[in-house]
């Protein structure tokens, strides 16, 4: 937090304005780790995320040593690596090699199959999220997470983002009606579904489906959100308002995304972690691992050759 | 050429016997219905809805039958229902893959093709005997064990059918599982659920043979559960047997209700499902 008080403040109340308010000077507020430079197909929102991503960044999620198993077969060997807080790391590897399996570790929802098992250490703030007996449910509202294909509820928009609220907190239907609405306009669906909060979530289109399931997600004021390939199922208009949208909650969020797209994880991830055969072969900056990877495997995924 | 020919023939062929059987099928189903029709519509009338069963040589009715079936129904369905969700619950939610809800399943399946006369056998020998009396209650019981596989097999189905990723979504929100249940998994499947309570219930208002040994039948209005009741299977059954032309009417008429009654379950049920489908 070494930027002056006076920003992050104009920008939560004009970011709009901001843009063309500081957009002249050259400046290079970025840390190094951030990659427009690499492939600048989707220009990020500039406003949001230059504050908090100048300070050094904290470790939110510590993953360290962990195996996974389906049965007898073992689909993660010895992962090891850090979320940090408020910023987007990008889980990218071949089909199979264990990046969803990874994901669904952080909130235990693997433990609703028998059969799955994690073993070694997964610490948020500090506390290891797989020790035996823990909360599962309370941990899981900690932590949201927006599948591949999208989920709504068989039920009316409002009631799918107001679901996860009321299962932990009993408000009053004024406060619920502004923290529904705040959740879908973070998840910049607002606009599209204001006049008809009362019809299925159904009814709406993809897109807007997987933007639903992100306000619901993000309703409950999460700490963690975990993306599984979270616009794969979605075109190209789609995904891009989804990849705005994770740059837009990487203020608030420690973010984790699984995707096949290369060009997603270069233009929305901080860090990339390459993933193959149930191995992290490389962790680093997402502009590192896209420009210089250290490891022979990762640049041969990156640049097409396998996978 | 030839190749092609012969096997136009062949389609053509296979195509006429298919439609053949159907035919044949169909034409049974048409016999039955229009029998049921020309004898039964004359004894529809005002009198068939407000008078209790005659004895032979008066005029008279069928609505203590008609009331006990409705009784009978209600009651089976109120105890048949609620035991089997929660069964069918038990099976699709929490006992997925485990030897227990195998053989739960396997089981549950067997009761489903099992001949209601032997549920009513068993009735008989459970209630009739111990009470010392036919009674409405067994009737109703010896239904509700008709009605309770029913209901388990579809509610299973219906609840396997809503994908896991939707469980998964709400269980991500932190919803327990039995919230997940209640609130999500439910609903997705709740067309499904209602048209099996339906076919159920339309399955167990023709019934006679279970009724045979536990309702038996009562010629009077009786509004005693713990006494035999008149109910439209068992009259039908007795009247049809009669030599008595006014009992047959009589019989043919309960028989075209039934029919009917059986019909429009069937319909609302395939709307609910059709409603549903073009709902998602």
């Amino acid at each position: 937090m070494t930027t002056p008080a006076a920003r992050p403040l104009l920008s939560a109340a004009h970011s709009s304005e901001r843009t063309s308010d500081d957009g002249a000077p050259p400046r290079q507020p970025r840390p190094p780790l951030s990659a427009p430079a690499v492939t600048p197909l989707v220009q990020r929102l500039p406003a949001a995320d230059e504050a908090p991503n100048t300070a050094m960044p904290a470790t939110k999620v510590d993953i360290r040593n962990v195996n996974f198993f389906y049965g007898k077969f073992q689909a993660l060997h010895d992962i090891s690596l850090p979320l940090y807080d408020r910023r987007v790391t990008a889980f990218i590897g071949p089909s199979g090699c264990g990046k969803s399996t990874l994901l669904r570790i952080l909130n235990r929802i693997y433990e609703l199959y028998p059969g799955q098992v994690a073993t070694g250490e997964v610490y948020l703030d500090g506390a290891n999220i797989l020790t035996p007996g823990l909360d599962v449910n309370r941990l899981r509202a900690k932590i949201g997470m927006v599948f591949q294909k999208p989920t709504p509820f068989p039920m009316s928009i409002y009631d799918n983002v107001a679901f996860g609220i009321g299962l932990y907190e009993k408000l009053p239907k004024s406060e619920l009606d502004d923290r529904v609405e705040s959740a879908v306009r973070r998840a910049a669906l607002w606009d599209e579904v204001k006049d008809k909060l009362r019809d299925s979530g159904l009814s709406l289109s993809g897109g807007q489906q997987q933007r639903l399931c992100i306000a619901r997600a993000i309703a409950i004021e999460p700490e963690v959100l975990l993306l599984d390939e979270p616009a794969s199922a979605l075109d190209p208009i789609s995904t891009q308002r989804i990849e705005e949208l994770i740059a837009e909650l990487k203020t608030d969020y420690c973010i984790a995304i699984v995707t096949h797209n290369m060009q997603q994880a270069a233009r929305s991830s901080d860090y990339t972690a390459f993933l193959y055969l149930g191995e992290l072969v490389e962790f680093d900056d997402t502009e590192r691992i896209f420009t210089h990877p250290r490891e022979r495997r990762t640049e041969d995924y990156i640049t097409g050759r396998f996978g | 050429m030839e190749l092609y020919s012969r096997r136009r023939l062949t389609n053509w062929l296979v195509i006429g016997l298919s439609v053949v059987a159907t035919a044949f099928g169909l034409l049974w189903l048409a016999l039955v219905l229009s029998t049921l029709l020309i004898n039964g519509v004359g004894a529809i009338g005002p009198s068939l809805f407000t008078q209790m069963t005659p004895p032979p040589g008066s005029s008279g009715g069928l609505l203590n039958a008609i009331a006990g079936s409705l009784v009978m129904t209600l009651i089976a369905t109120l105890i048949g229902t609620p035991t089997g969700i929660l069964a069918g619950t038990f099976l699709a939610e929490y006992a997925r893959g485990s030897r227990f809800g195998e053989v739960v399943r396997f089981v549950n399946d067997i009761l489903l093709s099992a001949p209601s006369i032997i549920i009513g056998l068993f009735v008989y020998e459970v209630m009739v005997v111990r009470m010392g009396h036919f009674s409405a209650w067994a009737g109703a019981v010896a239904l509700a064990i008709i009605t309770i596989p029913v209901v388990v097999r579809t509610t299973e189905d219906m609840l396997r059918l809503v994908p896991s990723a939707l469980r998964e979504a709400a269980a991500a929100l932190g919803a327990p599982q039995w919230k997940v249940i209640v609130m999500v998994t439910y609903r997705a499947a709740a067309q499904g659920m209602m048209t099996g309570v339906l076919l159920a219930i339309a399955r167990i208002s023709g019934e006679t043979a279970p009724l045979l040994f536990t309702a038996l039948n009562n010629q009077f209005w009786s509004g005693d559960l713990n006494g035999p009741m008149a109910n439209l299977p068992v009259v039908i059954f007795q009247f049809a047997m009669s030599p008595y032309a006014d009992w047959q009417r009589l019989a043919w008429g309960g028989a075209l209700l039934i029919t009917a009654s059986i019909l429009v379950l069937n319909i609302t049920a395939r709307l609910l499902a059709a409603w549903s489908s073009f709902k998602q």
